[in-house]
């Protein structure tokens, strides 16, 4: 009765070599690194780049253990400091020959050292929290009021439009609060306007009612609008983040979305608050501009003439020079939105520009009087301008323009990006800080682990001196479970923090409960008098019904923590829930093959390894 | 080595009044000391600041706090953390002061008053990665480190706070549902009494030694509650079985045998988690410190309330063997080797 099949036996050491797969690159020590990231919004790092790098570093003498296009940055890793620095300086001087201009970010990154062939079983170490290696943590609340107001403030400019280009008449529009609320000298009226906004605008919703005299229709953004306006506001608000935190020369930044209306920044490495803060809030702008197509111009684009008098000479994306106009018709502060598309006729892809109701009246001027002639869209990043694109205006603009024309749909994806990236949806205020120094991160990381290795130790000695070849059993049964648990959470390359570390702990302290459960019914068995074989199988079915009964509590508990926590609370609240998930298996499954394979094929079995059982009739104590 | 030679079922429920007075009055004090001293919340959820600076010497307090008192942030605590070199500033919410600056305006009065001059730091080099940093030196060498900081808004505080309060909701009203299905009404109201009043104990001792009560300390009293849970479903299920096995037992003397047959296990695991958590005390520093000291008191306290007090009042609940062997002559099982066997 106490054999498993093979497959049972198969499917154990599988689970156990894929764990251990899995925990080794925890292993490995870090080894020093550089990393090159795009520094600007309209530079894209591709594997082109990784020849380069490794031409630049041949040069100067230094050999990396490899050179790798990873995400989106390219990694090179070393052997020691020393080269790792001297690769730094190399590859910046290379990459960025101008010390104003720079196009690349060439930063100094820790990389493990596990070998590539388990890197190419995705088998990766596990991320380390700030807390463990010291960094800058920002939570960012976005300011979803003013989203919506920007958003009624843009529409109020709409409905004026609509009504003038239709002759309908009203005697006012204006916003209130996130309504826009139009009047109106006579129901007719009220009535047509209402059926031509209805139409044209499907993003509100309208509501008349009687304003003394007058008739008044009030319009608000629907439910689903609303929210729409919202997840545009907090995604184009974390691609500006990006943009500007890769400023900050941050190995790995990670800036992510919590719940509706939150941004979360954490920067490894960065102790220096002040600046990180200063970077994030600065904005770049976005500006519209003429470009001068005068022969003069035409001259100093191709390099034979000098720059005429009132114009600057940039470079399009893509390398043309172009000469613009220093006059700005618009900023950035007037696209509304920019969103990649495909035209409704020619099927080919276009970026689709919303203007407020000031940007599109400007935007009309100035189109009627220069139809055939181009426009540059320039980007103005750390003081430095480049033109994200320069399109031929077709025709009168209003407050819909759409950008066509030799585009890829991936360039037009960018290019909706780039226009968006200049600003801010909403404006965001950082409600949470932390700062955790890089020598306290390696302290917790010593103290979490001591903490969970001597409370180990102690529980297996105990189990060991008390259970004796039944708590050698459980103590592995335990160890696989550490196993199972670390290779888990490398799996989902999950955060590791000081609190993750302690619910491992923990969940080791609690998951011992299962294996004293089945050996106390075990030794009860033998003391009701069972044989052996038939005490260790009742032991086990026995103590089944308990050991789930009380994970189902404990897992409540995790779930609990899994759904209301936030930050460190839910990092503990991971490890938990799973290390009782994978401890049930350890404790079960695991220990169980353990003892079928040591006693399962022994006939007739004299006695179980299990510390001394008492009886309290006999007065001779059996030994095991 | 078997720790416990018990020959016959202890009469735990004969004590029950006593023991249950005793759990009364340390829950009664529990709550005098959560109502009129309150617990001390870290800033996580009352919003503030906090910065934690060492020194390269011992620390002088006084110096330290008069320089912070200058920039008249309001009540500012300053003390000792871990060893005489390390500080830590508690500034809480004040009205006229912008919470983003607290951190760099402390850390420059700080270096002032150690005569240093702030500066940016280059990468530090040692560690192989990128690491810039405000430090403040003086003739060459570095008084006094950031080593951490924590702002907190006082609305992000609110909601930690609330979530905190229905992560305990959920908690509780899940435990109930399910040990409700698994057993009886009458168990699961037990149970969470039990182990209510076991969290209501932990947080007393917070408000009585006015420890710092934070989010990890949160996450102990949640984690301990499923946990202690545990103890008491053990019991039950003995209780059950019990119920089933010996027909002629009383109710308490039920009760008595399972708590007897389940107590050798229940100190056992309960002494391993024990030893684990004594490890993060010892070895955890003092990030984990509260945190460890909750799960003591808990898992202490735990053992106590899910043997004694569950079981005592789910007797008093009047808990009948009609309730957990439903159906009673058909329940005998033909197959059970133990049918018969035993008395």
């Amino acid at each position: 009765m106490n054999r498993y099949p093979m497959w049972k036996y198969a499917t154990l050491l599988v689970a156990l070599l894929v764990a251990l797969i899995y925990t080794l690159p925890n292993f490995f020590p870090e080894a020093p690194a550089v990393q090159i990231s795009s520094g600007k919004a309209t530079l894209k790092i591709d594997p082109s780049l990784v020849p380069r790098v490794e031409r630049v570093l041949t040069e100067a003498g230094l050999k990396p253990d490899f050179v790798r296009f990873e995400g989106a940055s390219v990694k090179a890793r070393f052997d020691d400091l020393d080269s790792q620095r001297k690769a730094k300086d190399a590859l910046s001087k290379a990459l960025n020959p101008d010390p104003d201009d720079t196009p690349y970010i060439v930063a100094l990154n820790l990389l493990s050292r596990s070998p590539s062939w388990l890197s190419a079983l995705h088998a990766l170490p596990m991320f380390l929290g700030l807390d463990l290696r010291g960094g800058v943590y920002f939570l960012m609340q976005v300011d979803m009021k003013s989203a919506l107001v920007k958003k009624a403030e843009s529409l109020t400019g709409d409905i004026r439009t609509l009504l003038r280009d239709k002759n309908i008449r009203h005697t006012g529009i204006s916003r209130d609060g996130n309504n826009v609320a139009v009047r109106f000298r006579d129901t007719e009226t009220l009535v047509a306007a209402r059926n031509l906004l209805l139409n044209q605008l499907p993003d509100l919703q309208w509501l008349d009612s009687a304003d003394g005299t007058d008739f008044r229709l009030v319009g608000s953004l629907k439910p689903e609008a609303a929210r729409a306006v919202q997840t545009t506001a907090i995604t184009q608000n974390i691609t500006t983040l990006h943009n500007r935190v890769n400023e900050l020369g941050v190995a790995e930044p990670v800036i992510q979305q919590q719940g509706q209306d939150r941004v979360v920044v954490q920067l490894p490495g960065v102790q220096d608050t002040a600046k990180a803060k200063d970077i994030i809030g600065r904005t770049a702008t976005l500006e519209l501009r003429m470009v001068d197509e005068s022969a003069e111009a035409r001259a100093a684009a191709s390099g034979t003439g000098p720059v005429p008098f009132g114009t600057e000479r940039y470079v399009e994306r893509g390398g043309a020079p172009l000469i613009v106009k220093r006059q700005v018709v618009l900023t950035g502060d007037s696209l509304t939105d920019a969103q990649p598309g495909f035209d409704s006729q020619t099927q080919e892809p276009v970026v689709n520009l919303t203007l407020d109701a000031k940007g599109a009246r400007i935007i009309k001027d100035v189109s009627r009087e220069n139809v055939g002639k181009r426009m540059a869209i320039l980007l103005f990043e750390k003081g430095k301008g480049e033109v994200i694109t320069a399109p031929v205006i077709r025709s009168e603009l209003g407050s819909r323009i759409q950008i066509s024309g030799r585009m890829t749909t991936a360039e037009a994806n960018d290019n909706a990006l780039l226009l968006r990236a200049g600003s801010l949806a909403a404006p965001m205020d950082i409600i949470e800080e932390r700062t955790i120094g890089p020598s306290l991160g390696a302290e917790n990381i010593s103290k979490g682990f001591n903490s969970v290795i001597f409370g180990f130790a102690a529980i297996a000695l105990f189990m060991c001196v008390y259970y004796q070849l039944f708590g050698i059993i459980s103590t592995l049964a335990l160890g696989f479970n550490l196993l199972l648990l670390v290779a888990l959470l490398s799996m989902l390359q999950a955060t590791l923090t000081l609190p993750g570390i302690a619910a491992i702990a923990l969940t080791l302290g609690m998951a011992i409960d299962a294996n004293v459960l089945i050996n106390e019914r075990v030794r009860e068995e033998l003391r009701s008098g069972s044989a052996p074989q038939v005490a260790i199988n009742m032991g086990y079915e026995r103590a089944w019904a308990t050991i789930l009964d009380s994970n189902v509590t404990t897992l409540i508990a995790g779930v609990a923590l899994l759904t209301f926590g936030s930050g460190p609370v839910r990092g503990f609240a991971i490890v938990h829930t799973l290390g009782i998930l994978t401890s049930m298996f350890s404790a079960v499954v695991f220990s169980r093959g353990l003892v079928n394979l040591w006693y399962g094929r022994q006939k007739r079995l004299k006695g179980v390894s299990i510390g001394q059982v008492w009886r309290p009739q006999n007065s001779v104590p059996a030994k095991g | 080595m078997e720790f416990f030679r018990i020959r016959r079922d202890i009469p735990f429920m004969r004590h029950a009044l006593v023991l249950n007075i005793v759990s009364v009055v340390t829950f009664l004090a529990a709550v005098f000391f959560l109502a009129t001293r309150g617990l001390h919340f870290s800033i996580e959820f009352t919003g503030g600041t906090v910065i934690e600076a060492a020194y390269s010497h011992a620390a002088d307090i006084n110096k330290v706090r008069t320089a912070v008192e200058k920039l008249n942030l309001g009540e500012v605590q300053v003390q000792n953390f871990g060893s005489s070199r390390d500080v830590l500033i508690r500034v809480p919410v004040a009205p006229g002061v912008k919470q983003s600056d607290v951190v760099s305006r402390v850390f420059a009065e700080l270096c002032r008053a150690e005569a240093g001059t702030l500066s940016d730091a280059a990468p530090s080099a040692s560690s192989g990665e990128s690491a810039t940093r405000q430090t403040c030196t003086a003739s060459g060498a570095e008084p006094v480190r950031l080593q951490r900081s924590e702002v907190v808004g006082p609305q992000v505080g609110r909601e930690l706070a609330e979530d905190g309060a229905k992560a305990l909701a959920f908690v509780v009203a899940g435990i109930m549902i399910y040990l409700a299905f698994r057993f009886e009404w009458k168990f699961s109201v037990a149970a969470i009494v039990a182990n209510l009043h076991d969290v209501v104990i932990i947080l007393g001792f917070f408000a009585f030694f006015q420890w710092e009560f934070s989010l990890s300390v949160l996450a102990a009293v949640l984690a301990v509650l499923g946990y202690s849970v545990n103890e008491s479903v053990v019991i039950f299920d003995r209780i059950r079985e019990a119920f089933r096995r010996f027909r002629k037992m009383t109710t308490r003397e039920v009760i008595d045998h399972a708590i007897t047959s389940t107590i050798s296990r229940t100190i056992i695991t309960h002494g391993c988690t024990q030893m684990m958590v004594l490890s993060m005390l010892i070895f955890g520093g003092q990030t984990l410190h509260y945190f460890a000291v909750a799960l003591t008191i808990g898992i202490l306290f735990g053992i106590y309330s899910s043997v004694f007090v569950a079981a005592a009042i789910a007797m008093w609940l009047g808990v009948k063997r009609e309730d957990l062997v439903k159906a009673g002559p058909k329940e005998i099982d033909p197959d059970d080797p133990n049918a018969g066997a035993v008395v």
